[in-house]
């Protein structure tokens, strides 16, 4: 009877000794932050090229990189992706589970600007980490800004003020929008709009047709009749391209109206082909061939997709996740969301892709932006050539300042 | 000028004649799907990626092959109704005895297949393919600018569909295809190959789905969702103008096309939710669609 209870004294002496040892070994492990970057983007749908698969590419060399750069680092990375196939409720779930069940930090990429803004409030709610690339809505940084979110790329603002200001400053002074129906069109519509008028251009008419509409005769038709200079296409991916190339069969260009692509992707250039897109005005702050960096990243990344060539949209995932992952490091713990958006503001950004730059306080990443023609056939080198630079819009330029865009955070 | 709902009546006849067009890409597409299920009682979901098949073969032949429109127009209805054949022999003849769910599972299963795999090698974005050099160019109608290749579309889908609806209700070998779906064991009584026959139908009913691939191919952006995109459209005017029955498809697919044109210039917003809005109204009034026979 004694012998036992020795004995069960002994095993519990040996189990605390052992539970105190794994409670040394754990703090000593503490110091390892495991990072979840979750790529929330459209893998099958319209947006799947201009960000999906890519993206997912893009943060994986984004990874690379930081480990190649920090060798010694103790984040260690774990990639998940998911479709939300352009449904805000799909989209809302997925980073909701993410987060409550599989521990993702932080979010990247999410195209549609109606499936970011909900994610953007999950993460404020939450206080985790968003950084996107791939969603339009200046209201990310605006009315809508958050102390957890990141918006890399570019936005609507940004595409108004670039393609917007040089064509009504070339004289294209009278504009019909055809415009998304959805948050995204709207912002875009809006804001070039009120490019346009501030500098002097007029509005004539505008229609909205349905996301994923294949048939633009009929809104085609209606913007020939108003007689407008411009069209302005306030739309993306598929329906940018059905109605470029729907406006060419309906000689909207030969009849003297030119049309403005708004928010084009290197993605879309190749799918209409030079033929059709020849000519065309644009607003991107990322081309592949820009310099010897981009090129060799560009070569990188095709070793994942061969014969794409990458947006500015997986472009801005790289680099994004990139300074996450800096900021993680800096701050040594990933915890506090809030606390490494703030870092992330802190550091001057520096990337191969978008060279040094700065986060604003309302999240807004500023770099320059550069206006593009798309080449004529004849002047294209081969696949992936696309573009002549016209115009750089310097980074204090770019973007919508600060005090505009009615972010609670720029107060203070 | 003259104007009816604030709207210049010239430009209501391009609305109306922009309508009629698209009306006949509804009706190429619902032509065959009202073909199969009329003939094979099979609700061919895999339609939409079948035409995307078509759109997406003209685009290889042309820079694969060098083979240009007007070869891809005869080709590649061939092909994929080829590949259609092999799909009845080897999954759909299976089901015809069982439930229409089935038959409906399988092609949307394939569909979802097919669409996948060629998104894997194609990309989502689209592929690039220009307008036939013959059928640049338009005229100038007056009230509106009329490419050329858009008069094409609705003379050939004019003359395809009406040829369709005569060869099945009007000729002979139509009406031992009809006789085939009431009672084939009677049919074959009379020494007529029925199985032969139902796999050729399908086989048609693809190729014209194919067919009507290609003819979008030059206008609309070739990508692997194209055909998801339209599929559900069709299924509502096939619903609409009453399930399996040809002419009430051929009818509703060009009458709802001028419809949504329509809906385009009063409440462009509600364009892609017309159809449905007529087709929970047509359900409500005549549960069998405009021309379908009441069981």
């Amino acid at each position: 009877m004694e012998m036992k209870v020795v004995k069960r004294t002994f095993a519990l002496a040996a189990q605390i000794t052992g539970f105190a040892a794994a409670l040394a070994c754990g703090t000593a492990q503490a110091q390892q932050i495991n990072v979840k970057i979750g790529a929330l983007t459209d893998m099958s749908s319209l947006y799947a090229d201009l960000a999906g698969p890519g993206t997912v590419e893009a943060v994986r060399l984004a990874v690379e990189d930081f480990q190649k750069a920090n060798p010694n680092s103790n984040v260690k990375v774990e990639i998940v992706s998911a479709d939300h196939q352009n449904k805000a409720d799909i989209g809302t779930n997925i980073a909701n589970q993410w987060i409550d069940r599989e521990g993702v930090d932080v979010i990247v990429d999410t195209p549609n600007s109606g499936v970011a803004l909900a994610v953007n409030e999950i993460i404020r709610t939450k206080n985790k980490v968003f950084i996107n690339s791939g969603a339009a809505s200046s209201d990310l940084t605006g009315a809508k800004c958050s102390p957890n979110t990141v918006h890399w790329t570019y936005d609507t603002w940004m595409l108004a003020n670039g393609t917007g200001k040089a064509i009504v400053k070339n004289g294209g002074d009278t504009w019909f929008f055809l415009t998304a129906d959805y948050a995204f069109g709207h912002a875009l519509e809006r804001d070039t709009a009120a490019v346009v008028e501030a500098n002097g251009g007029k509005l004539v008419g505008k229609v909205r047709h349905p996301i994923n509409t294949s048939d633009f005769s009929s809104f085609l038709l209606q913007a020939q009749s108003s007689k407008a200079k411009i069209i302005g296409l306030a739309n993306a991916g598929g329906d940018t391209i059905n109605s470029i190339k729907q406006a060419a069969e309906f000689g909207i260009v030969a009849g003297g109206q030119s049309l403005a692509g708004l928010l084009v992707f290197a993605s879309d250039v190749n799918a209409l082909g030079l033929q059709s897109a020849q000519g065309l005005i644009l607003t991107n702050t990322f081309y592949w061939d820009a310099n010897d960096q981009t090129r060799a990243w560009t070569k990188r990344w095709q070793q994942a997709r061969p014969g794409k060539i990458p947006t500015m949209v997986q472009a801005g995932v790289y680099a994004g996740t990139l300074h996450y992952l800096k900021a993680v490091a800096a701050l040594k713990s990933k915890d506090d969301g809030k606390a490494v958006v703030a870092e992330m503001k802190k550091l001057p950004t520096d990337d191969v892709l978008f060279g040094k730059g700065t986060i604003r306080v309302d999240g807004r990443k500023i770099h320059p932006a550069y206006l593009y023609e798309v080449k004529k056939p004849a002047e294209s080198k081969g696949p992936g050539d696309i573009y002549t630079l016209r115009a750089t819009i310097p980074a204090e330029e770019a973007f919508r300042p600060l005090k505009d865009g009615g972010c609670p955070l720029a107060n203070g | 000028m003259i104007t009816i709902f604030g709207i210049p009546s010239a430009a209501l006849f391009g609305q109306l004649l922009i309508g009629l067009i698209n009306g006949s890409f509804y009706a190429l597409l619902s032509l065959g799907l009202a073909v199969i299920f009329g003939m094979l009682n099979i609700i061919n979901f895999a339609h939409g990626a079948q035409y995307m098949l078509g759109a997406v073969a003209a685009f290889l032949m042309l820079n694969f092959l060098g083979v240009n429109y007007w070869g891809a127009l005869i080709l590649a209805p061939l092909i994929v109704g080829a590949i259609g054949i092999v799909i009845e022999r080897t999954f759909l003849q299976w089901l015809y005895k069982l439930d229409h769910l089935y038959g409906l599972l399988l092609t949307f299963g394939l569909a979802l297949i097919i669409e996948g795999t060629a998104r894997n090698y194609l990309g989502s974005a689209g592929l690039p393919y220009a307008l036939p050099e013959a059928l640049r160019g338009g005229q100038n109608l007056g009230f509106m600018f009329l490419p050329n290749y858009r008069a094409w579309v609705i003379l050939v889908s004019l003359v395809i569909c009406f040829g369709t609806w005569y060869a099945i209700e009007r000729t002979r070998l139509g009406a031992y295809l009809r006789a085939a779906t009431e009672n084939p064991t009677l049919v074959r009584a009379f020494g007529i190959n029925v199985p032969v026959m139902i796999t050729l139908t399908y086989g048609f009913g693809v190729a014209l789905a194919a067919f009507a691939g290609v003819m979008a191919a030059p206008i609309y952006n070739v990508s692997p969702q194209m055909g998801a995109e339209l599929i559900i459209v069709v299924f509502a005017v096939v619903v609409i103008g009453g399930m399996g029955s040809i002419l009430g498809a051929i009818l509703t697919g060009f009458g709802l096309g001028v419809v949504e044109g329509l809906t385009k210039v009063f409440f462009p917003e509600a364009s892609n939710t017309v159809i449905f809005v007529v087709m929970a109204i047509v359900l409500l009034v005549r549960p069998a669609g405009l021309f379908g026979r009441g069981t």
